[in-house]
C-alpha cells in the first residue's frame, strides 16, 4: 500500500480504501459519507512550510475544530541506529550529530559521555569546561533557531532574521574551532581532540557581552506584543499531569510546571560546578514555553560565563585506548540537550563496534504529545503548537 | 525495594543488578505488566523514559526487551529488562504510560515484537507495507525491502 | 472643438462639474498612470523597506539597488504560462480578477488631489467610494469558487467575511467624521453659532470643512475623531487583506488563498487591485481625517512667508531624494561590473534632481502644492502597512473577527454617539 497524500482523500470519496490506515482517529460507522458528518479530514502534507522538516500531520476537523490528528513519520528515517552497529565506537561520533542537526554538540556530547561511561574512563576537567561552553552555545543557538522560525509560523516575519544574524556569531566560534558550522562532531570519546583557538575566550566573552540586547530585542518583539499573547497564550496547553504520562521533556515539560533539569538533577560534564537556575511555567501554554525558553537562553550565558572565567588549565584528552573495546555490559546515560532528554543506550559485547545503540530522541516523545495538545484547538493552533514543540525530524526519524 | 518485590514474586525476579552505577533487573514476562504497574503506582516511577529492545540471535530467548523509567521524586533511573523468544509477544505499558505508545511502535517496526493491548499497533518509522524488521541482526545493513521500493518508488533497488 | 478645450482651464471645478468631458478622460489618463506607477513603486518599496527591517538588503541586482525590479517582475508574470485549472469555471475565473481591479481603481473618479483637481467630485463622494470598494468582495468569492478546488474556496469565504466585517467599522468610523462637517466653529473644539446641521458627503467638501473649522479631523473633539481615525486605521488594514489580518493568503497556513490558482498576469492583477486598494483606502483616510490636500498648519503657520516655506517642500523632497541617489552612487562599488548601474543610479539621481529643480520654479510650485501634500500624507500610510507587515505576527481568524466585530464596533457606535452628543450640546 503506498503512502496516500492529499489528493488520494477527495472529499467526496465515502470511505477511505483502507479502514485500518486511518483507524487510530476513529472515523466513525464506514457507511458514513465524509459529507454527512461535517467532519472534514485534511493533510498537511511532508512538504508544508511551517512543518519545519518532513512531517506529516493527518488532521480531522469539525469545522475548524480539530478534533484529531494523527503524525506520519518516518520520511527522514535513515537508520542510524543499524548503521551504529556496524561501525566502531570513534566510527560511530559524526554520525550522531546528524540527528539533530541543529544542535549537533549536544548529540555529541551524549554520546561521547555514553561510551566514556561504558569504557569507566572521564574526561580531563579542562574538556568537560570546554564541552560546557560549547554545548550551551549550541544550546543558544537553537533556541534563537527555535524563536526565529517559531514566530515566522505565527506570522511575524521579522524575529527570523535576527535570530538567525546573532546566531552566525556562535556559528563563526564553532566554525573557528572546530571548522564546521552546523555538523560540528566537536567532541571525542575521552575528551576534546582540539584545543582552543587562540582567542576563544576572547570571542566567547565578546559575544557574552553582544547578545542580551539581542535577545530584549527579541523579547521587546514578542512578549508583549498583543497579537502574539492572543496566539500563544492558552494554545496548546498541557497538563502537568499529562505530561509527565506523555513523557516530554525538556522546556516543554518545564513549562507545565515542573522543575526538573537533568543538569541539576543528574549532574554531568561539570555542570555542577555552575551556578544556574531552572525557569519553569506555570500554565504549559505556548506562551510559558517562549517564556521558559528565553529564560535558558539568560541562563545559558550565565554559566558559559562561568564557565569561561573558571576554565582549568590542562590536557584535554584522558588516556584512551587506540582500539576501544568496552567491556561487556550496557548503559544508559542521558544528558539535558536543547529538546528535552536525549539518551543513549548502548550494549556492548566487548568488541570494537557496538552491538546496540538506541537513543532516545526528544522530539520522537515531545510530537507524541501533538495530539492531546490541539484537541479542541483552531487549525491555525496546530501549527503553532508544532513550532512550540520545537521538533527535528532528524531526531524524529533517526 | 528490590527486597519488597522479590517477597511479593519470589521467582519472578530473576535478578537485580547494578553495572556502573545503573540499576537494573531481570524479571520474568509474566510478572511484567503487574510489575510496571505496581512500579508507577507505589514506587513512583511515573516517567518512562524510554522501551526498547535488544536482539540476540544466537540465544534462545532471543529478544531482550527494557523499559527504562525514572521516577522524579526519587531521581532514580531503572532499568527493567525481560527475556523474550521470538513471536511471543508482550503486555502493552500503553495504560501505564502513555508515551508508551509510540515507543512500542517504533520497537514493533524495528524488531517485529507485538504488544498485546496497544491500541493501534502499525509500522512508525518505515512505510506501511514494509516487510522485514531492520533491527535484527539477520537484516543486513544495507537490505531493502525490494517489493515495496518496486512497487512504490518504481525504481529497481533504492541502492 | 478647441474652446471646449480651453474653456474648461478657466474654470474653477472639476472637469466632471464642467462636464468637460476631453479634460476628464486627460484627468483619467492621468490618475491611471499615477496610480500604475504609484503601484509599481509601491512594491519596490515594501521590498526595499521590509528587508531594511530583517536586517538584509533587498533586491540589489536588476537595477541599481532594484530599481528595476518591478518592471522585471512585471515582464515576468506577464511572459509566465497562463495555468487554468481544467475543471475551473472559465468566464467567472476570467473575470473575477478584472472586478476586483475596476472595483479598486472606479473609486479613485472622487479622489481629490487638489481643490479642483480630481476627475469629478460627487456630491456622494464617500459613500460612493465606500460602495465601490465594496465590490471587490465579489471578485475575490468568484475568485475563490471558480478555482473549482477546496482551499481557495475555504480561503476566498475567510477573506470576504473579513473584509465584510470590517466595513461595517469602516463605515461608522467615516460617519463620525461626516458629522464633524456638518459643524462650522474653529478649533478642535469649537462647533460654531448657527450651525447649519448639513454636512456633506462630497470628498473635496469634507476637506474644505477642516479648512474652514482651522482643524484637521483628527483632532476634532480630541479625543474622540483620534480614536474614529484609529478605528479606521485598522479597519483599512483589515480590508485590504494586509497583514496583521493576512491569515486568508498566509503561506504557512493550510488554506493558501482565493488567489492560489491564478497565475502569470491574472494573479499581478490581484496584487495590482490590492496595492491600489491600499492606496484608495488611504486617501479616505487623509481626506478625512488629515486635512487632505492642505499643508500642515494652514491657519495657525499663516502668511507669504510661511506659505513660501512650505511650497518649498516638494522641490526640498525630491532634491532630497536625489541626494541620497548621489550617495548611493558614491558608495557603489567601484568594480567594472557595477559600471552599468552606478550609471544608472546617476541618471536617476539626475532626473529626480530636475524634477526638484523645476518644483522650485514658482509656477509650478503654487500649483503641485495640493497634489504634493495629498501625496505625502499617502505614502506615510503606505510606509504604515509596510511596518506593520514586518512587525506583527498575524491574527487567527477566530480572533480576527472578534476584533472585527467586538471590539471596533462597540467602540464605532460609541464615538459616533459621543460625537453627535458633542455637536449638539457644545
Amino acid at each position: 500500500m503506498t503512502d496516500r497524500t492529499m489528493f488520494d482523500l477527495k472529499p467526496t470519496d465515502p470511505k477511505p480504501a483502507d479502514d485500518k490506515y486511518l483507524s487510530h482517529l476513529e472515523l466513525g460507522e464506514p457507511d458514513k459519507t465524509f459529507l454527512d458528518t461535517n467532519e472534514l479530514v485534511i493533510n498537511m502534507g511532508p512538504q508544508h512550510p511551517a512543518t519545519h522538516g518532513v512531517l506529516r500531520v493527518i488532521l480531522k476537523l469539525d469545522g475548524e475544530k480539530v478534533l484529531g490528528t494523527e503524525c506520519v513519520i518516518g520520511y527522514l528515517h535513515r537508520g542510524v541506529e543499524k548503521i551504529a552497529e556496524n561501525r566502531t565506537y570513534t566510527m560511530f561520533n559524526p554520525y550522531v550529530d546528524r540527528m539533530d542537526y541543529v544542535a549537533a554538540v549536544s548529540n555529541g556530547l551524549g554520546y561521547c559521555e555514553a561510551v566514556e561511561k561504558l569504557l569507566n574512563i572521564e574526561a580531563p576537567p579542562r574538556a568537560k569546561y570546554i564541552r560546557v561552553i560549547l554545548t550551551e552555545l549550541n544550546r543558544l543557538a537553537s533556541h534563537q533557531l527555535w524563536l526565529g522560525t517559531h514566530a515566522l509560523d505565527i506570522g511575524a516575519m521579522t524575529p527570523l532574521f535576527y535570530t538567525f544574524r546573532d546566531r552566525e556569531e556562535i556559528l563563526k566560534i564553532f566554525e573557528k574551532y572546530c571548522g564546521a558550522r552546523l555538523t560540528t562532531h566537536a567532541f571525542r570519546i575521552g575528551g576534546c581532540q582540539y584545543e582552543t583557538y587562540e582567542g576563544f575566550e576572547r570571542d566567547v566573552i565578546k559575544f557574552l557581552d553582544f547578545v542580551p540586547p539581542k535577545i530584549d530585542e527579541y523579547e521587546e518583539l514578542l512578549t508583549t506584543n498583543r497579537i502574539w499573547l492572543e496566539r500563544t497564550k492558552n494554545v496548546g496547553v498541557i497538563s502537568r499531569a499529562d505530561a509527565i504520562a506523555l513523557g516530554v521533556t525538556g522546556p516543554v515539560l518545564r513549562a507545565s510546571g515542573v522543575k526538573w533539569d537533568l543538569r541539576k538533577a543528574q549532574p554531568y560534564a561539570a555542570y555542577s560546578d555552575f551556578d544556574f537556575e531552572i525557569p519553569i511555567g506555570a500554565n504549559g501554554d505556548t506562551y510559558d514555553r517562549y517564556t521558559v525558553r528565553m529564560e535558558e537562553m539568560r541562563q545559558s550565558l550565565r554559566i558559559i560565563r562561568q564557565a569561561v572565567e573558571k576554565i582549568p588549565e590542562g590536557p584535554i584528552m584522558a588516556k584512551v585506548p587506540k582500539v576501544m573495546k568496552p567491556p561487556v555490559g550496557e548503559i544508559y546515560h542521558s544528558i539535558e540537550a536543547p529538546k528535552g532528554e536525549l539518551g543513549y543506550f548502548i550494549v556492548s559485547d566487548g568488541s570494537t563496534q557496538p552491538y546496540r545503540v538506541r537513543i532516545r530522541p526528544p522530539s520522537f516523545v515531545n510530537l507524541q504529545a501533538l495530539d492531546i495538545m490541539v484537541r479542541g484547538a483552531l487549525v491555525a493552533d496546530v501549527i503553532a503548537v508544532i513550532g512550540t514543540l520545537d521538533i527535528v525530524l532528524g531526531e524524529v526519524d533517526r | 525495594m528490590i527486597a519488597k518485590l522479590k517477597g511479593q514474586y519470589g521467582s519472578g525476579i530473576c535478578g537485580a543488578n547494578t553495572y556502573l552505577g545503573q540499576n537494573y533487573m531481570v524479571v520474568d514476562p509474566s510478572i511484567v505488566s503487574d510489575l510496571l504497574q505496581i512500579l508507577r503506582n507505589r514506587e513512583q516511577f511515573d516517567y518512562c523514559v524510554d522501551i526498547t529492545a535488544v536482539h540476540y540471535p544466537e540465544r534462545e530467548k532471543q529478544f531482550d526487551v527494557l523499559w527504562i523509567l525514572y521516577s522524579f521524586s526519587k531521581n532514580e533511573r531503572i532499568r527493567v529488562k525481560i527475556m523474550i523468544a521470538d513471536g511471543e509477544s508482550v503486555p502493552s505499558a500503553v495504560s501505564v504510560w502513555a508515551t508508551a505508545n509510540w515507543l512500542e511502535r517504533e520497537v514493533y517496526d524495528m524488531f517485529g515484537i507485538r504488544f498485546d493491548g496497544h491500541p493501534d499497533l502499525k509500522r512508525i518509522l518505515l512505510p506501511d507495507g514494509w516487510k522485514g524488521y531492520p533491527l535484527r541482526k539477520d537484516y543486513g545493513i544495507i537490505q531493502q525491502d525490494q517489493e515495496w521500493v518496486k512497487a512504490n518508488l518504481g525504481i529497481e533497488s533504492g541502492q | 472643438m478647441l474652446d471646449y478645450i480651453t474653456s474648461y482651464l478657466s474654470s474653477n471645478t472639476t472637469p466632471g462639474q464642467a462636464g468637460n468631458v476631453f479634460w476628464a478622460l486627460v484627468y483619467i489618463m492621468i490618475v491611471f498612470g499615477g496610480i500604475s506607477v504609484a503601484v509599481m513603486a509601491m512594491n519596490w518599496l515594501e521590498r526595499k523597506a521590509l528587508a531594511h527591517f530583517q536586517i538584509r538588503l533587498g533586491p540589489m541586482r536588476v537595477g541599481p539597488h532594484g530599481l528595476l525590479q518591478p518592471i522585471a517582475d512585471a515582464i515576468k508574470l506577464m511572459t509566465k504560462e497562463d495555468i487554468v485549472p481544467a475543471e475551473a469555471d472559465k468566464f467567472v475565473f476570467w473575470i473575477a480578477p478584472l472586478i476586483i481591479l475596476c472595483a479598486s481603481f472606479a473609486v479613485y473618479i472622487v479622489v481629490p488631489f487638489g481643490p479642483t483637481h480630481a476627475i469629478t467630485d460627487l456630491n456622494i463622494g464617500i459613500l460612493f467610494m465606500l460602495g465601490v470598494s465594496s465590490l471587490s468582495v465579489l471578485g475575490v468569492v468568484m475568485a475563490g469558487w471558480a478555482s473549482n478546488s477546496h482551499y481557495p474556496l475555504i480561503g476566498a469565504l475567510r477573506s470576504s467575511a473579513q473584509m465584510v466585517s470590517y466595513e461595517v467599522a469602516m463605515g461608522l468610523a467615516v460617519v463620525s467624521a461626516i458629522v464633524m462637517t456638518s459643524l462650522h466653529g474653529l478649533g478642535p473644539y469649537g462647533v460654531g453659532v448657527g450651525t447649519s446641521g448639513t454636512g456633506t458627503l462630497s470628498m473635496i467638501g469634507i476637506v474644505q470643512a477642516q479648512q474652514e473649522q482651522h482643524v484637521w479631523f483628527l483632532f476634532k473633539f480630541f479625543p474622540l475623531g483620534f480614536i474614529a481615525f484609529g478605528i479606521f486605521a485598522i479597519a483599512m488594514v483589515a480590508e485590504t487583506n494586509r497583514a496583521p489580518f493576512d491569515l486568508p493568503e498566509a503561506e504557512s497556513e493550510l488554506t493558501a488563498g482565493f488567489h492560489t490558482e491564478y497565475s502569470g498576469l491574472r494573479w499581478s492583477l490581484f496584487m495590482l487591485g490590492e496595492y491600489a486598494a491600499m492606496i484608495a483606502v488611504s486617501s479616505i483616510a487623509v481626506t478625512l481625517w488629515l486635512g487632505g490636500w492642505y499643508r500642515p498648519f494652514p491657519n495657525t503657520l499663516t502668511g507669504d512667508t510661511w506659505d513660501l516655506v512650505f511650497s518649498l517642500f516638494p522641490g526640498l523632497t525630491f532634491l532630497a531624494l536625489a541626494a541620497i541617489a548621489f550617495v548611493g552612487v558614491r558608495r557603489m562599488p567601484k568594480h567594472p561590473y557595477f559600471r552599468v548601474q552606478t550609471i544608472g543610479l546617476a541618471g536617476f539621481g539626475a532626473v529626480l534632481g530636475l524634477i526638484g529643480l523645476i518644483l522650485f520654479v514658482p509656477p509650478v510650485r503654487d500649483r503641485i502644492q495640493d497634489i504634493y501634500w495629498f501625496i505625502a500624507k499617502v505614502a506615510g500610510f503606505m510606509y504604515l502597512y509596510i511596518w506593520y507587515r514586518a512587525t506583527f505576527p498575524r491574527y487567527r481568524f477566530d480572533q480576527l473577527m472578534k476584533v472585527g466585530w467586538k471590539v471596533l464596533l462597540p467602540i464605532g457606535i460609541g464615538v459616533l454617539i459621543l460625537t453627535a452628543i458633542l455637536g449638539v450640546v457644545l
